[in-house]
């Protein structure tokens, strides 16, 4: 794996946070972690866990070259959790009064209805490594500077061309902290910074209007614009933009697809990803189900979700169940070989939690999530792939994609695609949905590039009413056959 | 239909807690504010195999606040409502406007634009609260079991969910406006599931939901629908490529109703993020089609007794017939577009944008069954996939499954097909409306025909 290597201060401090929880006079101490839990357990259950949260966030929205709102704010919380088998009774505090926590302890509680109280182990402080040490976090950047990094990437894409006729970005950042603490002793603290830029351009050419988006982030401060410039993806939606006032409509069948590096890992999350989730295999709900140790892709596909990578926006150096996260082999040479797992569906199959137990905020119970869900290089070069397809498609950028766990089915919507014709691109293609099974197209990939590449970082992966941030990356790769949802016939 | 007296002591507490927020604010010398506080409880509940699998139970509150200094805008939200830490908090507010920019259009509507008497909508169940996590287990396990015992070939479920909820909230603006309103809601799901060949499964899904738990319909009939759905999947596959006579069902059919929706709010208009830009006044679907948006349809999901900004609210058609009548505007995008402000702000509190309430296409005559009256060969869509929509270009393209229409019936199930056409163009080919429509859900649609796009398979 030889994922984009970004700029992160190797340096850094550990900084020991601002979070209320950790610092100051309402700081919670091994003490009062246990009070709670042990008042979590007290009618009984298997397992509890605390999960506090802090998040400051900051944004700015530019529309149309002025900064029309600056946003932000502090929300602060902690969910309590109790465990019986494979029942969850959760609740949560919006503060850290003691007597609110102990309300929401209780009322956590009353999943165990018979059991003896259970006493949680002796917490210990957990210091898991740091994959994402921040100096300078862009939250904390003064108003001013984050305006203009605005202006500057709003400024590059009006430079662009003389038809892009009206641009919008945005600027979000956000310095988050958790800490939990679990019965069986775990109490690890961990400071999770966010940056994300995003820009979408209008271009014009007589009567018709096209958008072009760009954006990216991660798990970085300041350093990201010294690797990405603002300008960068200025520039990149005024291309796109321009791209798709040129654009025709697109073919619709079966047809071999080339799916470009980088964002295509999208197709990775849906097709595999999420089938792979164990809650769902658990449940025998995925069609994955049972499959371990069979062929579910071509020998040439190997997948990995691998929570480490430097920075990268799906990076978590402590899951959300206080479990230190490795990094998972999900398909090797075809073959399944494991799924994700959390607390709960770990202890279903006999197997120790593999730290993919993730939530979006304390109002929220853990599910199994991916991270960064990432497809392995091969031995081909990117334009023999291009070269080798009569007529297809070439899939470069998306806005998103959807899987039916059950049956295997998977989307996703593509917002800059071209026509290749006798191993050539030719035309630019209107937006389409691509559409295909799982293991049935994963079964089609015939060649594999050299050239992985991360995507940066900007998907959002929603599941059961939460959204966490997620990574995705993968080199060029040819699918043999795959549905376009064209309209030409 | 009055609210219980726990809830009106609260929203007395709610509205108390604004309006020394606005006073503190005036004191920092803003010239407009507008603050939201609410709370919320909520119950929820998940069966799976019979055995109970979550219960979560938790209240909520929050105050967010929007300034305006100069024309400059900022916003902010927090959870903490005791007064030092509030105080601090509104400060802060009105720092972080420095950042933003100034821009004469985003002050809020004038006071005499704002509404003084809003209707009654009946939005509370005062039953809603009451109902306790054995009860809703109790609900969860027989949708469940009602699906699990339907039909042999279900093998296992996703589960059997109940959900309440209820929220407080109140708006104040420095132009003289307090609403308070309150409102419950509660829905039962359940999710069957069928195994198929080749270790594909099938998973069907149905659900009730209302503002009023005597609204809901029963446990049972929620499973059965859920096991035949998931058992009718059984088998689907893909269609040849082709053009094809395409009817929605009301499930499908809502989702385009909303591609709609968010094309004539004001925000994507002005921001050229909507291929209806500059259509008022023209034909953008055929006469079968009338579109409105009605906030004041009592216990309906999306109503609402004034809007995010504290004007009035009121019934708007926004197609008439095929013709485009209105957009739905905010302060802000009306000013934006030279527009009178329809009433259809929200995000009081936050950035004021345009937003729907009861959005639905008007029903037409004859059941859903006669839509398939006169097909030889076409599709019909029970459920769409993906993302597959560009609001500039009204390009869609989207994953759909459902059913072959052959000779007027329903024959075998179809999956892992695309369906595409303009939105501009499918909207003119709806030929046919059925009188299904149910208002279930915020934005709704009875079933339609659209008279061709392209199907996308084998």
């Amino acid at each position: 794996m030889a994922p984009k290597a970004k700029a992160t201060s190797k340096g850094a401090r550990r900084t020991r946070g601002e979070a209320p929880f950790v610092f100051g006079p309402e700081a919670i101490d091994e003490a009062l972690a246990q009070q709670l839990l042990g008042k979590a357990l007290e009618r009984g259950g298997d397992f509890a866990d605390l999960y506090f949260e802090y998040r400051r966030s900051a944004s700015l929205s530019m529309e149309d070259g002025r900064i029309r709102t600056a946003g932000g704010g502090i929300d602060m919380g902690v969910g309590v959790r109790v465990v019986v088998g494979t029942a969850v009774g959760y609740a949560y505090a919006e503060s850290l009064d003691p007597d609110e926590m102990m309300r929401a302890a209780e009322t956590a509680s009353q999943i165990a209805t018979a059991g003896a109280a259970l006493a949680p182990v002796a917490v210990r402080r957990r210091r898991p490594r740091n994959y994402y040490p921040v100096e300078s976090e862009v939250v904390d950047l003064e108003g001013a500077a984050r305006v203009e990094l605005l202006r500057r990437a709003d400024k590059a894409a009006r430079k662009h061309d003389r038809k892009v006729k009206r641009v919008d970005a945005s600027l979000v950042a956000v310095h988050k902290e958790v800490l939990v603490v679990t019965s069986d002793g775990t109490m690890a603290h961990d400071i999770r910074p966010m940056v994300r830029m995003s820009v979408s351009a209008v271009a014009r050419r007589g009567k018709r209007t096209e958008t072009g988006s760009s954006g990216g982030g991660g798990r970085f401060g300041e350093t990201y614009f010294g690797d990405v410039s603002p300008e960068d993806h200025g520039k990149e939606a005024a291309r796109v933009a321009l791209v798709n006032l040129d654009s025709r409509p697109a073919p619709a069948g079966t047809m071999p697809v080339v799916l470009a590096p980088g964002d295509s890992g999208i197709l990775l999350h849906e097709a595999v990803g999420h089938g792979l989730e164990a809650d769902f295999n658990r449940k025998r709900t995925s069609n994955y189900t049972d499959q371990i140790g069979k062929k579910v892709a071509s020998p040439l596909v190997t997948v990995v979700d691998d929570p480490r990578l430097p920075g990268s926006r799906g990076s978590i150096n402590v899951d959300d169940e206080g479990v230190v996260p490795r990094e998972h082999r999900l398909i090797v040479g075809g073959k399944l070989r494991g799924y994700m797992h959390d607390r709960i569906s770990a202890d279903h199959f006999g197997k120790k939690p593999s730290g993919s137990g993730r939530r979006e905020s304390f109002r929220h119970v853990t599910m199994p999530r991916m991270s960064n869900t990432l497809m392995e290089a091969g031995p081909d070069d990117p334009e023999d792939i291009i070269r080798s397809v009569k007529k297809g498609i070439y899939a470069v950028k998306y806005s998103g994609g959807q899987v039916n766990i059950s049956n295997g089915d998977f989307v996703f919507s593509l917002t800059e695609g071209y026509l290749i014709e006798d191993g050539k691109l030719t035309a630019p293609l209107k937006g389409v949905n691509l559409i295909g099974n799982g293991p049935e197209a994963l079964n089609t990939v015939s060649m594999v590039g050299h050239d992985f590449e991360l995507s940066d970082g900007m998907w959002t992966c929603g599941k059961d009413g939460q959204s966490v941030p997620v990574g995705v990356g993968m080199p060029t790769v040819k699918l043999d056959q795959l549905t376009v949802g064209g309209t030409a016939v | 239909m009055t609210r219980p007296r726990a809830i009106e002591k609260n929203l007395d507490r709610l509205s108390g807690i604004a309006e020394r927020s606005l006073e503190q604010l005036r004191s920092l010398g803003v010239d407009h504010a507008e603050v939201a506080v609410g709370t919320g409880r909520e119950l929820e509940v998940t069966v799976r195999q019979g055995e109970v699998e979550l219960v979560k139970e938790a209240g909520s509150s929050g105050l967010s606040v929007r300034v305006v200094q100069d024309g400059r805008v900022a916003t902010s939200s927090t959870t903490d409502f005791r007064e030092d830490a509030l105080s601090a908090f509104l400060a802060r507010a009105v720092e972080m406007a420095q950042v933003s920019e100034p821009d004469e259009l985003s002050a809020p509507p004038l006071p005499r634009e704002l509404v003084k008497q809003w209707p009654d909508l009946d939005l509370f169940d005062r039953k809603t609260d009451r109902i306790g996590a054995a009860r809703a287990i109790k609900l969860a396990t027989a949708g469940e079991r009602a699906a699990l015992r339907a039909d042999k070939r279900i093998t296992t479920s996703e589960g059997g969910s109940f959900a309440r909820s209820s929220g407080c909230s109140v708006l104040a603006t420095s132009g003289g406006f307090l609403g308070r309103n309150a409102g419950t809601y509660q829905s039962l799901v359940v999710q069957a599931v069928a195994d198929d060949e080749g270790g594909k499964k099938r998973k069907g899904v149905h659900w009730t939901g209302g503002r009023f738990f005597s609204d809901l319909e029963s446990a049972s009939a929620i499973g059965k629908e859920a096991a035949k759905r998931a058992v009718d999947q059984l088998g689907a596959s893909k269609i040849e490529t082709g053009k094809y006579p395409v009817v929605f069902d009301k499930n499908a059919a809502r989702a385009i109703v909303g591609l709609v929706a968010s094309c004539v709010m004001g925000d994507s208009v002005y921001r050229q993020r909507s291929y209806l830009a500059g259509r008022l006044g023209s034909a953008i679907a055929s006469t079968k089609v009338t579109l409105v948006d009605d906030p004041l349809v009592p216990r309906a999901p999306g109503s609402r007794p004034y809007d995010g900004e504290g004007r009035k609210v009121k019934k708007i058609s926004v197609v008439r017939r095929g013709e485009l009548r209105s957009y739905l505007l905010d302060t802000y995008s009306a000013r934006k577009l030279g527009l009178k402000p329809t009433g259809s702000g929200s995000g009081g509190g936050g950035v004021p944008h345009s937003s729907s309430s009861n959005f639905y296409l008007v029903p037409g005559r004859g059941a859903p069954e006669g839509l398939l009256k006169g097909i030889k060969r076409g599709l019909y869509v029970t459920r769409m996939m993906g993302f597959g929509f560009d609001p500039t270009t009204g390009n869609f393209s989207r994953g759909a499954e459902g059913f072959l229409i052959e000779n007027g019936e329903l024959t075998q199930p179809v999956g892992e097909v695309t369906v595409s056409r303009n939105l501009d163009d499918l909207l003119k080919g709806i030929d046919k409306v059925a009188n299904d429509l149910e208002l279930k859900t915020s934005i709704a649609s009875p079933s339609f025909r659209v008279d061709e796009m392209t199907v996308a398979g084998s």
